[in-house]
């Protein structure tokens, strides 16, 4: 399981970082469904298989097929390509770089000085439904209601 | 080695016969469309004409391979691999019978339908990967037919869950054992079947290679193996929405004793097989947006009904 774990984030890390600094769009998005796939199986080997799950439906399932239907419909050619390298000067990188430098010395003092021992218990479908529709049944209303403006105005905007 | 789920044995057989039987599939439609359209099929090659899947290989596999210039070669070549791994991926959750599976997952129904939505990405980066018009316009429309009959699909299931108590497949088929789940879920049994036809892109769905419109729409660059994989993942898709429909509303392994439980199995998932091919002798395709209005207009309220029926009457079963 620790091996799977490690594994799993650090596939994680590198499509991560192949999302930002590859140049072509659609190979973005490739890497990005990877990315989120590897989460999902990071979720698994904490002990939450309903939320991989729903990580790989929805996220890597329905979400990333539309971006990659925007992507269709914009037709994207080599001239974008050239625009995006151009945007990827080793010059741009100095200041972001050493912002994150400075967050990852942060957080793996942080995360070296705090005990934490990886202790997964699985939690299966059954007591998540049962907390949802218990004690969180509010929000979970609230969430649906929120969705459902979603879908009106942009049922509205589409009509235009 | 004992044959039980998760074995290597069992995972082995499985693999190899869900793989052959797909294969064979090629042979079987052309002469099941043979019989119903009142022509032969193919005869020639072998007894009845059997080994015309071996002789499609060896054409298949000597054909030269080609990527084309303009084609973005990444997603060209990355494309036809995802369709046989996610589907082989979800044949895993499939409880054959008794003892026969690959893994006895809890979560089996939700790992087919991520499974179903990752398919959607060969199909899209195939056409869009191709660089070509009619290529992009089929993936185009294979993108937003998948994403809406997955919506339907993922709901008509739910009212099979819900009587069952468990997403557990094989749980699911051993619930079926006083009366199976077709006859209360008739809605759900149709609604799945349509969108299990949608899914796999099959006729009279195949709007995203139509080929009298756009060419052969996604796969119209692919060429020796890289096609094959589409092909074959097209009946391996027939294949599994066929085993599907089995485990879920037709009662799995279950039948009289007379016959072992695989073998119930193996005649249940071939009446379906066969009534797939039906539907493509049959029904002409609908237009692109027909099909579109059916989804979102009938399908969709039909589903969400189905599932609200089935839960007042568990809560009413329930004395609540």
């Amino acid at each position: 399981m620790m091996m799977l774990f490690y594994s799993a984030a650090a596939i994680a890390v590198i499509a991560t970082l192949a999302v930002i600094s590859s140049a072509n769009v659609v190979h973005a998005l490739v890497y990005l469904i990877i990315s989120l796939l590897s989460v999902a199986v990071i979720f698994f080997v904490l002990g939450a298989p309903f939320a991989a799950m729903l990580e790989a439906i929805v996220y890597a399932g329905a979400i990333m097929v539309l971006f990659l239907f925007v992507m269709m419909m914009l037709n994207l050619g080599q001239a974008t390509e050239d625009e995006e390298k151009a945007w990827m000067k080793p010059k741009l990188w100095i200041g972001p770089g050493l912002l994150t430098a400075v967050l990852f010395v942060q957080l793996s003092s942080v995360l070296l000085t705090q005990e934490h021992a990886l202790a997964p218990v699985e939690v299966g479908v059954l007591e998540i439904s049962l907390l949802l529709f218990g004690p969180w049944l509010l929000a979970v209303e609230l969430a649906s209601m929120l969705l459902l403006a979603g879908l009106i105005a942009a049922y509205h905007l589409a009509k235009r | 080695m004992r044959f039980e789920v998760g074995s290597a044995l069992s995972i082995g057989a499985i693999l190899f016969t869900v793989i052959i039987v797909a294969a064979m599939l090629i042979w079987v439609e052309r002469r099941l469309l043979g019989l119903w359209q009142e022509r032969l099929g193919p005869n020639r090659v072998g007894p009845f004409g059997l080994l015309q899947v071996v002789a499609d290989m060896i054409k298949i596999f000597t054909k030269e391979d080609w990527v084309p210039p303009f084609a973005d070669k990444f997603s060209f070549i990355l494309a036809p691999p995802i369709i046989m791994v996610v589907i082989l991926m979800s044949f895993s959750v499939i409880p054959f019978a008794p003892g026969v599976g690959v893994i006895d997952s809890d979560i089996g129904v939700l790992f087919v339908l991520a499974m179903a939505s990752l398919g959607a990405y060969s199909v899209m980066l195939g056409g869009l990967a191709s660089n070509n018009k009619y290529a992009l316009l089929g993936s185009l429309r294979a993108a937003a037919q998948m994403v809406s009959y997955e919506v339907f699909m993922g709901i008509s299931l739910l009212g099979v869950v819900a009587l069952t108590g468990s997403f557990n497949l094989r749980e699911i088929v051993l619930a079926q054992s006083d009366g199976w789940y077709v006859v209360p879920q008739f809605v759900g049994f149709v609604i799945f079947l349509i969108a299990g036809v949608a899914e796999s892109h099959r006729l009279p769905f195949d709007i995203p290679e139509a080929e009298q419109e756009i060419v052969a729409g996604y796969h119209t660059e692919y060429s020796g193996m890289k096609f094959g994989m589409f092909f074959v993942g097209e009946y391996l898709g027939v294949l599994l929405i066929s085993s599907l429909l089995v485990v879920l509303f037709c009662g799995g392994w279950l039948g009289p004793a007379f016959l072992p439980p695989i073998v119930w199995f193996a005649l249940k998932t071939a009446f379906f097989i066969a009534f797939f091919i039906l539907l493509r002798a049959a029904i002409p395709r609908p237009r692109y947006d027909q099909l579109m209005n059916y989804g979102w207009l009938f399908l969709l309220p039909l589903s969400l009904l189905n599932l609200l029926l089935t839960g007042a009457f568990i809560l009413w079963q329930g004395g609540m």
